[in-house]
Order: structure tokens, then C-alpha cells, then sequence
């Protein structure tokens, strides 16, 4: 039998810094995850200002360009991806019957990396200026010919930390998925959500790469004066379009992958139903990642590839529209003759649903190559892709939040202020988009930063800017309802909404730290709902009552992640010109990238040379912590 | 789930020590999805070389630059360093603990002389072709690709090293084993890459 290791627990922030927890590093993606998504929503509210009325100057088109960059980057990468890890993280271990994650170190890895590359993209509003060349920081205007500040550096040097984050997140729930699962839990038997995360995934271990690679060769271009994208060198621009777009099409999928997920969990729960179609949608799941990877060029039909291709990519992308059909059929026919409860949660669900549809039809609209000469860069487009990522992605992450926030918290949400949330974001959301499609048929162009009067698009334009504060004003009810929740005491049912269905709501909210004091045995789909409807009040065990082995709390993750940091500012600042000599001097000679890279590798070799045997909970502590209970 | 350490003692140790306990079954499933990964970011460096390989803006051109002799002895190298880690392996599930690190030095040994070539190869076109990194978008494209995969067998070199030194001090384990096991897999798999550096840079250049 083991030795017992006495293992040191920390307490407050450093029990933060050095949690190996899933649950708690659920917390941290959603804390850090909430905090760049106020400040990509901030960026939102100063480009809605300055284009509320024509001709307007509240900020200059310099400034312009860099809030509609940040916005565009902050909220996919730093904003939603996290939150999405939050849901994984609080969530996946739970429903699949499983203690912890497969690699509970590298999921603090991959939570420290995100948030130290997101520090790192921010800080350029105050060392120099923000990136200004969109969020697809396309060349040559994202090469230093054209953009001469530091922007495009932190743009590239912060995108890649956060996304070696996001990478190795990604490693470590296909892992946990594929070998962690509580006996009898076959694949599918599997939750919904834990399904698409795990396409999604999947989509991330063979997207991410791809951008890695793009941002090397544009820094590469920037910092060394390589010659990728200098056409005067035999550089070719189109090149990074390519590169950004086989990843950047799958992102966008890993983004609403997770939301189909969630709207699966939430609708059956509320409908006191089981999901329709479970096969069908695992299908589903699957066929629009794969045509995922498929459809890269459709972002590409003006730059001039060819009416071949275009013709290809066109119908490859209408075909997603099958798959993404089928699921919404699903939903609908989940909810039909189900007992529909309207809490917060299924409010989103179902308001999820119409929004969606909205945004998939003018997607099947873009996708057709000769329209899309009239649409490509109007709001049109605009309007299409925040009718999917807002109306879709953040309407999934709010029910996902009012859904699961019992579980994490061991609070329910008010009620009430969930409804006025949902109401003001919702209306919000349809008048800031909705007419965004008129603006652009009409031929607003997107990224300028203010247009002439008389145009026609004055009236809708204030019209949209109206509708941002609306979505303001619930986003703002939602923070109230988190502070104001936070201030109850902790003490709801393990299955709040009382109809739930997966494993998650047969322990207690939130769970301890071991999750199971004995991993479950699973007997069919909708595990807890199968026991329930069998008479049975909790879940049959499917191991004897033992001795828990635990992963150690350790701070290393904390510390190779700020090593990443210091070696990327000093990349970013080699070839600067500085006033003082002993900067000049740490950073030119790459002092600053070796000490960096020295305290990561550094941190790497102490994890390897010394060995993690954890520590056990034994089987008294368990039965005491029972009584408490 | 078993404790690692308990079982290290000679004699207990099962036949495939790396895949005993959970920790190194997921370990090894971990790394297989992480070479996954590792796929794609070549693929995208090979797609960018394809890309820009005759964008030699007046410079040296492929034809040019490359000898084949000693790019064929880099492979050489890099080839048989590959079998001597299937030796090691083969030594690991014997248990023959002195083999497996005999074998292990071997091939950091063959490893550090793949890199030795490289460098010497990278200073000859630097210095005396006047190929650098700002040359050509081609050049560009060269190093990025090359010294990917030249940063990635350093980056192998030290690993394996160090694995060598825990093998002396805590000896074949189940949890020593799992590294060893991985370490040969990334070896392999740079291994595999080089095979394509070969054809798609070095022959394609030359001949193509």
C-alpha cells in the first residue's frame, strides 16, 4: 500500500495559484473568462457610440481600428473560449462519473497559459498602442510595413501563448474523455454536452496548430524580417488567409460545438423529456466538425481563387446546413409534448433556437459565392456571424451558466433577475443585429469607422447602438444576480432543478473535492434518470468504498506560465530602440527571452525530476465528511 | 487507482512497465494526441515551403544550395538513432534497466550529431552562400521549416538526456517507464518529419 504523504494545503490565493482542481480551475476560466469579455464588451459599447450618429469624432479611425481589432480577438479568444473552459472544466469530469481530469496539472497549465497570453494581447492598450489590422490581421496591412507599432506583435505573441493554452486544454479533455469514464459509460451513453466537447476537442487539437505555425511566420516576418508575406520578396499574402482560415473556420465551430451541447443538456431537463434523436445528434456533432475542416475558403471568395473552387467550397458549406438541421429538429421535437418549464436557463435554450436558425439561413446565404460578391465586408456579415456567436454561443453559455451555476456555486440563481436578464439581452441582441443586415444590403460597409448622412443608414444605425445598451443592461443584471447570489448561503439539493438527468445532479453542489466517494456504475443513457425512474435515490456504486488518491496542489503551472510571459514581451521588444542603455541592454541582447524560457524549461525539469505521488483521502475522512453532511 | 512507486521494486515489475498504471496509459494516450497536433503544425510548415520553394528573389535557389552526401548522412544518422530507441524500448520491456540507458545514450549521442551536420549545413549557407533568413521568402520558408525540426530533435536531445539521468537515480519504474516510452514516441515521430524534410526539401530541390 501507498505511503502516506503528508502533502502541504494552501490556503486563499495560494490555494488559487496552486489548485490542481477542476472544479476550482472552472472558477478561474470563468472569472478570467467574465473579465475579458466586460472589456471586449466595452469595446463593443465605444464602437456602437461612435458610429451612432454620421460624422461622428468621439474616437479617432486609429482608435476605431483598434477597438473593432480587440473587440473581434478578445471576445472569441479571450472572452467565450474561456467560458466555454469553465463549462468543460466544472462539468465533464461530473457527467462522465470521474474524479478528476486526466492531466489535472496540464489543466492548470492550460488555465494559466490562456490567461497570461490575454494579459499580454491587453497590455498593448498601454505600452504603445493596441493591434489595428482586424481580428484576422490580415497582410500586408498586418506587416511591419504597414503597422508600424507594436500592436500586430502583441497581437501574435499574446494569441499564441493563450492558444498553447487553449491546445493542451484541448489534449487533456480527449483524454479525460476517452479514458476516464465511470464503468458502463459507453460512448454513446454519453451526455450530450460531454459529446460535443469532446468533437470540440478534437476540432481544437487540429485547428490550433495551424495558427500557431501563422503567427510564427507573421512574427517571424515582423521581428526577423522574413519574407512570408513581402511580396516585393517573393512573399505571398494570401498565404496568411489560407493559414488563418483553416483555422479560423474550425474556431468557429469549437465555439458552437460546446452551445449545441449545452442547449442539449437544458431543453430535455426542462421538457422533462429525454433528447430526441440522441444517435442522430451525435451524428450531427461529428459531420459538421468534419465539413468544418472543409469549408476554409468560403471566407476566401473575393480574393480571386477561381470560380472551380469557389463553386467547391460553396456547396461544401451549404452542406453544413444538413447536419445543423437536424439538430434544430431534434430540439424542437425534444420540447414537443414535453412538460416545458420556462426557467432562466430554458429561456436562453429556446430563445437559442429561433436566433440560430436566423443566423444559419444568411450563412447559407454567404455561402452562396456570386451573392457574396455583394455581402463579402458589409454589416451584412456582421450581422450574420454575431446572430451565431452572440444569438447562438452566448445565449448557449447563458443558459449553460443559470444551468450549471447550482452545481459550481451550490447557489441558484434568482430567478426573476435570470428572466430580466434574459429579456433585455434578448431584445437587446435582435435590435443591435437585426438591422444590421439592412445596413448592409444597403451597402454599409463594415470596419469604417463613421460614414456621410443622408445615406439611409442614420436611423438604423441609432437603432443598433440602442440595442447594445439594452444588451448591456442585462449583461449588468446578470453580474448583480451573481453578487447578489454570492451573498446567500451555500445549501441547495444535490438536483436542484429536480429533473435532472446526467451524473452531475447525483452529488452534491457543489461537489467535494474527490467528486464520488465511489465512482458511479452507469446502466444506460441519462444515467441519474434512469436510476431515478427505477425507484432508486442515488446511484448504484461501482467499486467499494477506498482510499481516493488526489493530484497535488503545486505552483509550477503559475510559474512556467509567467517564464512564457517574460520570454514573449521580450521577443516582442529585441529589435527596440530604447532610451535607457540597461533596457537596451536586457532586451537587444535577448537576456530578457532567455531568463523567460530559463524559469519555464526551468519549472519543466523540476516536474519531471521530481515525482508527484499525491495524497489519499482515506475511507474514515470520507465517512466523518458523510456525517457532517 | 494503484500508487506508482509501490511497485517499482525489480521482480514486480509487469511486462510493459509504461502502460501499468493509469497515469501512464494516459500518459502515452496524452502524447499519441499530442503528436496529433504536431501534425498539423508540420503539415502547415511543409504547405508554406511547398508554397514559397521557388520565391528565390535572386538568391541561391534549392538546386544551388543542397548536397545531397551530406544531407544523406544526416538521415543516416537520424534513422539509425530511431532503432537504437526501438532498442531501448525492447531493453525496457525485458527490464534490462543497464541496456535500456546504454541505448538511450546512444541514440542522444546519434542525435547530437544530426545536430552537429545541421549547424554546420546552416553556417556554410549563412556564411559562405549568403542565405539567410531574409534572403528569399524560399530561405525564409527553408529555416522555419528546417529549424522546427532542428529545435525539435535539441528539444529531444535534452529530454532523453535527462531521462538518462533519472533512470541512474531512480532506476526503471512504472513511473520512469511511461517518460522513456514517450520520449521514443516523439523520437519516432521527428524521425518520420525528417523523412519528409528529406524528400519534399532535399530531393525535390535538388531533382524536382
Amino acid at each position: 500500500m501507498a505511503h502516506a504523504h503528508s502533502v502541504k494545503r494552501h490556503t486563499g490565493l495560494m490555494d488559487w495559484l496552486t489548485t490542481v482542481d477542476h472544479k476550482k480551475i472552472a472558477i478561474l476560466y470563468l472569472l478570467a473568462g467574465g473579465l475579458f469579455f466586460g472589456f471586449g464588451g466595452v469595446e463593443a459599447l465605444l464602437i456602437r457610440l461612435q458610429l451612432i450618429k454620421p460624422m461622428n469624432d468621439l474616437v479617432s479611425a486609429q482608435t476605431f481600428n483598434e477597438l473593432i481589432t480587440m473587440h473581434g480577438t478578445t471576445m472569441i479568444f479571450l472572452g467565450v473560449m474561456p467560458v466555454i473552459f469553465a463549462l468543460m472544466n466544472a462539468v465533464i469530469p461530473l457527467q462522465i462519473g470521474a474524479r478528476d481530469v486526466a492531466f489535472p496539472f496540464v489543466n492548470a497549465l492550460g488555465f494559466w497559459t490562456f490567461l497570461f497570453g490575454g494579459i499580454l494581447l491587453n497590455l498593448s492598450w498601454i505600452m504603445g498602442g493596441a493591434p489595428d489590422a482586424g481580428w484576422t490581421a490580415y497582410t500586408p496591412l498586418s506587416t511591419s510595413t504597414y503597422s508600424t507599432t507594436h500592436g500586430v506583435d502583441f497581437y501574435t505573441v499574446g494569441l499564441q501563448i493563450a492558444g498553447l493554452g487553449t491546445l493542451i486544454g484541448g489534449i487533456n479533455f480527449l483524454a479525460t474523455i476517452i479514458t476516464m469514464r465511470a464503468p458502463g459509460m459507453s460512448f454513446m451513453r454519453m451526455p450530450m454536452f460531454t459529446w460535443t466537447s469532446f468533437i470540440t476537442s478534437a476540432m481544437i487539437l487540429f485547428a490550433f496548430p495551424a495558427i500557431t505555425v501563422g503567427l510564427v511566420l507573421l512574427s517571424f516576418d515582423r521581428i526577423l524580417g522574413a519574407n512570408f508575406f513581402e511580396v516585393s520578396n517573393g512573399g505571398n499574402p494570401v498565404l496568411w488567409q489560407h493559414i488563418f482560415w483553416i483555422f479560423g473556420h474550425p474556431e468557429v465551430y469549437i465555439l458552437i460545438l460546446p452551445a449545441f451541447g449545452v442547449i442539449s443538456e437544458v431543453i430535455p431537463t426542462f421538457a422533462r423529456k429525454r433528447l430526441f434523436g440522441y444517435s442522430s445528434m451525435v451524428f450531427a456533432t461529428i459531420l459538421i466538425a468534419f465539413l468544418g475542416f472543409m469549408v476554409w475558403a468560403h471566407h476566401m471568395f473575393t480574393t480571386g481563387l477561381g470560380p472551380i473552387a469557389n463553386a467547391l467550397f460553396s456547396i461544401a458549406t451549404m452542406l453544413i446546413a444538413v447536419p445543423t438541421g437536424i439538430k434544430i429538429f431534434n430540439w424542437l421535437f425534444t420540447m414537443w409534448g414535453g412538460q416545458i418549464r420556462f426557467t432562466s436557463a430554458n429561456l436562453f435554450a429556446i430563445g437559442f433556437v429561433p436566433t440560430f436558425v436566423m443566423g444559419g439561413v444568411t450563412g447559407v446565404m454567404l455561402a452562396s459565392a456570386p451573392a457574396d460578391y455583394q455581402f463579402h465586408d458589409t454589416y451584412f456579415v456582421v450581422a450574420h456571424f454575431h446572430y451565431v456567436i452572440v444569438g447562438g454561443l452566448v445565449f448557449g453559455l447563458f443558459a449553460g451558466l443559470h444551468y450549471w451555476w447550482p452545481k459550481m456555486f451550490g447557489r441558484v440563481l434568482n430567478e426573476t433577475i435570470g428572466k430580466w436578464t434574459f429579456w433585455f439581452f434578448a431584445i437587446g441582441f435582435h435590435l443591435t443585429f437585426f438591422v444590421q443586415h439592412f445596413l448592409g444590403l444597403m451597402g454599409m460597409q463594415r470596419r469604417i469607422f463613421t460614414y456621410l448622412p443622408n445615406q439611409d443608414f442614420d436611423t438604423l444605425n441609432l437603432v443598433s447602438t440602442v440595442g447594445a445598451f439594452l444588451m448591456a443592461v442585462g449583461v449588468l443584471l446578470f453580474l448583480f444576480n451573481c453578487f447578489m447570489t454570492a451573498a446567500k448561503p451555500k445549501g441547495v439539493a444535490n438536483d436542484p432543478w429536480e429533473d435532472g438527468r446526467t451524473l452531475e445532479w447525483a452529488i452534491p453542489s457543489p461537489p467535494p473535492e474527490y467528486n464520488f466517494k465511489q465512482i458511479p456504475l452507469v446502466r444506460g443513457l441519462d444515467a441519474y434518470w434512469k436510476e431515478k425512474m427505477a425507484g432508486n435515490k442515488e446511484m448504484t456504486p461501482a467499486e467499494p468504498l477506498g482510499s481516493i488518491h488526489m493530484p497535488s496542489p503545486t505552483i509550477l503551472p503559475f510559474v512556467m506560465s509567467v517564464g512564457i510571459f517574460i520570454a514573449g514581451l521580450g521577443l516582442m521588444f529585441s529589435s527596440e530602440k530604447f532610451n535607457n542603455s540597461f533596457m537596451s541592454m536586457i532586451f537587444n541582447n535577448w537576456i530578457v527571452v532567455i531568463i523567460g524560457l530559463v524559469i519555464t524549461f526551468g519549472s519543466m525539469l523540476l516536474r519531471s525530476l521530481f515525482d508527484d505521488h499525491g495524497w489519499h483521502i482515506e475511507p474514515e475522512e470520507l465517512e466523518e465528511e458523510g456525517v457532517k453532511a | 487507482m494503484t500508487s506508482a512507486h509501490a511497485e517499482s521494486v525489480n521482480g514486480s515489475l509487469p511486462h510493459e512497465p509504461e502502460k501499468a498504471t493509469l497515469e501512464g496509459r494516459n500518459k502515452v494516450l496524452g502524447f499519441w494526441l499530442f503528436l496529433g497536433g504536431e501534425s498539423v503544425l508540420f503539415g502547415t510548415l511543409f504547405a508554406t515551403f511547398l508554397a514559397l520553394r521557388n520565391q528565390t528573389n535572386d538568391g541561391p535557389t534549392a538546386h544551388e544550395l543542397f548536397s545531397l552526401p551530406t544531407t544523406a548522412a544526416a538521415t543516416l544518422i537520424l534513422l539509425v538513432s530511431s532503432l537504437t530507441s526501438v532498442f531501448a524500448v525492447q531493453a525496457m520491456h525485458r527490464h534490462k534497466a543497464a541496456a535500456l540507458r546504454l541505448w538511450l545514450i546512444i541514440t542522444v549521442i546519434l542525435g547530437l550529431g544530426f545536430l552537429g551536420l545541421e549547424v554546420y549545413e546552416f553556417h556554410e549557407y549563412v556564411t559562405a552562400e549568403k542565405f539567410g533568413m531574409t534572403t528569399s521568402a524560399f530561405s525564409s520558408a527553408f529555416y522555419t521549416l528546417v529549424g522546427f525540426h532542428g529545435a525539435h530533435v535539441a528539444f529531444g536531445v535534452c529530454w532523453i538526456g535527462i531521462l538518462i539521468g533519472q533512470l541512474y537515480k531512480k532506476g526503471l519504474t512504472v513511473v520512469t517507464a511511461p517518460k522513456v516510452y514517450v520520449s521514443a514516441m516523439y523520437w519516432h515521430f521527428i524521425d518520420v518529419v525528417w523523412v519528409f524534410i528529406f524528400s519534399v526539401v532535399y530531393l525535390l530541390g535538388k531533382v524536382g
